[in-house]
């Protein structure tokens, strides 16, 4: 194979979507192509995009399955903001999709899907493919069902399981378009298939099939290769944001030595890491579904009462169920941490659109005055970082943390360096020893104001926790009126110690400057992506990205004192930039949100910001 | 204030368990000789057992019988309202080695903590659940519970209570669960036997107390505790015995048409031989909740082990698939996992 008479074209990126209906298999198709990406020694981020509805009906637009992958030889922060390439199976995925697609880009369509009835259920009252509404694209037409039936008539299979693999034909095509190795594939069709051969058979052939197509009929006037990216030496392979943080979780419980307890309810976009925990009790981690959202984190109170590193995963409306618990926790100076991966609210909202709007209630949402440590993940392999330091903060400093990841960072996928567990740094929890005569349940470690760990069955330090106030050493119930103002400032100055265990604020740029972008959480990429642009065409641009929000990281005043503008952008309504405005008072911060489900473009952003630079 | 260390030895006796702590509630209230009961039974539940004092946690959550855990020197926890079975069940699963109890009460168990209640019972961690059953909210003054009679007015419900109560065997037998007892807080020694019972049982043992809030609800389960009506109202179940009740232990109860019915042995020809025989064992649930059913005046209450179907505890299921899954699982420890499925290296 690889051997084309036509032109290669050497790119430094470029991002492919693959859409069809909910039934396609478009995420396989996906994740295949993301596989052989990762042999081309290719950097990469993906990013699905799947309809609401389990079953949606069948060829309309709401059904429609897509993900999409950025790949090149450069670093890769995002998915990309428009393909290059689009794949779509059906009318549907073409009119669901097309706004992704840049202008002359290439659509690759199944011509044989496009009957009378599919454009009907698509809403289209022409033809796409005939009326001249693709003018500017190259639109490449290809039988694709057809194609495929006749790949494996051969192996006589029914038509519904031959009409199975025409995702692989598609996937053939753009194989060929890349240059790639399709028999890199062949391993994962017998993996998957082992039981059935018949399937492994028609799944090959229809792959190299069109890619032979492709070659044959010589369908692109050119093809395209992407160089390996630059990667430092060692190990790597492809997360998405839930599972590394399911296994930064686990990691940090093998290094603490305590073992993983995950107390959650299932909920949307969060239920993977439940669903990933329960899978590993090889390594002693229990992954319960509990009855409700607040007996997910109730549970796990009990479990960090008891000694477990205690995790609960939720999204938004779950944040909000476990509320009253959450003040247990502060209360109990129990670690605790719950993982909210955020969703478009407020209520039900957009289940799987994200957003970040949680960041008031995590950061605000308790009765009494009940601070505790809030943290965001930048990137789906920075979750397994993040989950990982949020362990640690809440077990060192015996404090509940929040870890906000959201929607797109916990589905979206990109290359992740794998560690070695022992290279993290280590946990130590401030577990009570037996028998020790100082214990006391509030008595503080003087640098951190953490109490201390005893655990039941420990000999000698029987003793008693709950929610009401406790007096200050001996945790005996006390409704002594400076007692408890002692005892709130306690809470609140432990919080803010921690700050002197976490990482400065990193600028990315100068250190001084005309304008500082701030974000944080999830839109690491995209901005970072927008400034390293403005930066290649001359703007005095720098970026600042928070993951440590309460506290916040000591030198951030500082960093801020050196620039003159001050832009926070944020996917609510204004989050983060008001609490900055009570936090940090002597800035003018200007912001730019967006609000619909969808997360920033590199284009919008940077329009933002050359307005922004441009303004006297 | 320095911990006190008591590094004495083994047996444990009632001292062992006792707080220097107040205790808090109202004097006549019925909490207390429950209070009492738990501690006497624990040095022998702990020697029955093989436990330390230290392997002892008391659990609770808002109400009146929730200030328990203040009252017990155990590892204990205060928690919030409705939420003590699941702070429990995050105990015990973490470390199957304790023992854990779970004090609460019928609003708390059965209103706000409804929903963990029921999956309490069916899930069956290993727990004793001790409910005490006053009928009434104390802590917030008198209003009306789950469990309050209809038509009883109180503070919430001044034209009489318009719903129907719960009955806390029912809803335990008819969740799946798999052990329930009834107790009444006027016999210590029924709930120290009921209370071991309850202990030496793997799995969730649910224990209703009929407790009596002399403040708010006064005599609320008179008629079942009443020196003069309490033979002909309690009927105390022993597993393999007759279920015999009376002053003059003449009263049975028999099978017919299906339904439970009180006769007189030596009236219409009954005889001690057609009274029905308890068994806690069996799995099906249809005399176990007929028998929890039973109501004054028109049956005596059933006291004592009701059902008690012996079945492997959650936690050990769980721990036992840990176990398993070390042996046969490719993943001894995160840099496996981390390493699993599809890599490349970048050299
Ligand atoms: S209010 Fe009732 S239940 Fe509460 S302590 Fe007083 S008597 Fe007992």
């Amino acid at each position: 194979m690889t051997k084309h008479n036509k032109k290669t074209v050497e790119l430094e990126s470029a991002v492919v979507r693959f859409a069809g209906d909910s039934g396609d298999g478009m995420q396989l198709t996906g994740g295949l192509f993301s596989d052989s990406t990762a042999f081309a020694g290719n950097d990469f981020a993906t990013f699905p995009d799947y309809p609401a509805e389990i079953r949606a009906p069948q060829g309309t637009v709401s059904g429609v399955s897509g993900f999409q992958i950025h790949f090149g030889h450069t670093d890769i922060h995002t998915s990309g903001d428009q393909a290059d390439v689009l794949v779509a199976m059906n009318p549907a995925s073409l009119k669901a999709n097309l706004k992704w697609v840049k202008p002359h880009g290439i659509i690759i369509v199944d011509s044989d899907a496009f009957t009378e009835k599919n454009l009907k259920k698509a809403g289209y009252e022409t033809n796409p493919l005939e009326d001249g509404s693709l003018n500017g694209y190259t639109v490449i037409q290809a039988p694709i069902s057809t194609l495929t039936k006749e790949a494996v008539k051969h192996l006589n299979l029914d038509n519904k399981s031959a009409m199975k693999s025409k995702n692989m034909f598609a996937l053939g095509i753009v194989y060929y378009l890349f240059n790639r190795d399709y028999t890199k594939t062949f391993p994962f069709f017998e993996e998957k298939f082992k039981k059935n051969p018949l399937v492994v058979e028609a799944n090959k052939t229809v792959l190299k099939e069109g890619y032979n197509y492709a070659e044959t009929i010589e369908l692109f006037p050119q093809t395209y290769a992407i160089k390996p990216a630059p990667l430092n030496k060692g190990r790597y392979r492809n997360v998405t944001g839930n599972l590394a943080t399911s296994w930064g979780i686990l990691a940090a419980a093998e290094r603490s030595g305590h073992n993983l307890f995950l107390g959650s309810y299932p909920i949307t976009p969060a239920s993977e890491i439940l669903q990933e925990i329960t899978k590993h009790k090889s390594l002693s981690a229990i992954g319960i579904q509990m009855e409700d959202e607040i007996a997910g984190i109730v549970s796990t109170i009990g479990a960090s009462f008891a000694g477990a590193l205690a995790v609960t995963s939720t999204s938004g409306p779950g944040l909000s169920l476990k509320t009253e618990a959450l003040g247990l926790a502060v209360m109990t100076e129990l670690p605790v941490v719950v993982i909210d991966v955020q969703r478009g609210g407020p209520s039900t909202g957009l289940p799987t659109k994200s957003e970040q709007s949680d960041l008031y209630q995590a950061l605000f949402g308790r009765n009494g005055d009940a601070p505790v440590v809030v943290m965001a993940a930048k990137s789906a392999a920075d979750c397994f970082y993040s989950a990982y330091e949020a362990c640690k903060i809440a077990m060192e400093h015996m404090v509940p943390v929040i870890l906000l990841t959201d929607g797109s960072i916990a589905n979206g996928s990109e290359v992740f360096k794998i560690p070695k567990v022992a290279d993290l740094p280590e946990i130590n929890p401030p577990v009570a020893k037996a028998n020790d005569p100082n214990y006391a349940p509030y008595r503080r470690n003087p640098e951190k104001l953490n109490r201390y760990w005893a655990l039941p069955g420990t000999e000698g330090l029987r003793h008693r926790i709950g929610g009401l106030e406790k007096e200050d050493i001996t945790g005996h119930v006390s409704h002594d009126p400076l007692n408890h103002q002692k005892m709130t400032k306690f809470r609140q100055e432990k919080v803010d110690k921690v700050a002197n265990y976490i990482d400065d604020l990193e600028v990315f740029g100068d250190e001084e400057g005309e304008l500082l972008v701030i974000s944080w959480g999830g839109t690491y990429g995209v901005v970072l992506t927008a400034i390293e642009e403005m930066r290649a065409e001359g703007k005095n641009v720098s970026h600042a990205h928070f993951k440590h929000i309460m506290p916040l990281p000591k030198n951030t005043a500082e960093v801020f004192s050196k620039f003159k503008k001050h832009i926070v952008v944020e996917i609510n309504n204004g989050q983060f930039v008001n609490y900055l405005r009570m936090k940090l008072p002597d800035f003018k911060y200007s912001q730019y949100n967006k609000i619909q489900g969808l997360p920033f473009m590199v284009n919008e952003l940077k329009e933002q910001f050359n307005d922004l630079l441009n303004e006297k | 204030m320095e911990n006190k260390i008591d590094t004495k030895p083994v047996k444990l006796t009632r001292e062992d368990f006792e707080s220097d702590q107040m205790v808090k509630w109202c004097p006549g209230c019925g909490d207390h000789a429950i209070l009492r009961s738990v501690e006497a039974v624990f040095p022998t539940i702990g020697e029955r057992l093989g436990l330390k004092k230290e392997d002892f946690v008391v659990v609770s959550g808002i109400g009146c019988s929730s200030r328990f855990p203040y009252y017990m020197n155990t590892y204990g926890f205060h928690g919030i309202h409705g939420r003590a079975a699941v702070l429990a069940t995050g105990i015990k699963l973490t470390n199957p080695k304790l023992n854990v109890w779970v004090i609460s009460g019928d609003g708390d168990s059965m209103a706000i903590g409804g929903n963990h209640f029921i999956h309490a019972a069916r899930r069956n961690v290993d727990m004793n659940y001790l409910m005490f059953n006053n009928r009434i909210y104390g802590l917030t003054k008198g209003q009306y519970s789950p469990t309050t009679y209809k038509g009883q007015k109180t503070k919430t419900s001044p034209q009489g209570v318009f719903e129907e109560p719960f009955n806390p065997g029912e809803l335990v037998i008819g969740a799946k669960g798999r052990f329930f007892a009834r107790v009444v807080d006027t016999n210590p020694k029924l709930m120290q036997k009921t209370f071991i019972e309850a202990a030496m049982f793997k799995g969730t043992s649910i224990v209703e107390i009929l407790a009596n809030c002399v403040i708010f609800n006064n005599k609320t389960h008179g008629l079942i505790t009443g020196k003069d009506t309490k033979d002909d109202y309690q009927l105390i179940l022993e597993a393999g015995k007759p279920m015999i009740f009376g002053k003059e232990k003449n009263k049975g109860i028999i099978l017919q048409n299906n339904k439970l019915k009180v006769v007189t042995i030596g009236e219409d020809g009954i005889t001690e031989d057609d009274i029905l025989v308890h068994d806690p064992t069996t799995k099906d649930a249809g005399i176990h909740m007929m028998l929890a059913s039973m109501q004054a005046p028109d049956y005596p209450v059933a006291l004592g082990v009701i059902r008690a179907v012996p079945e492997k505890p959650f936690e050990q299921i769980i721990w036992d698939t840990i176990e398993h899954e070390k042996e046969v699982s490719p993943y001894k420890n995160v840099d496996d996992l981390l390493n699993s499925g599809n890599t490349w290296e970048i050299d």
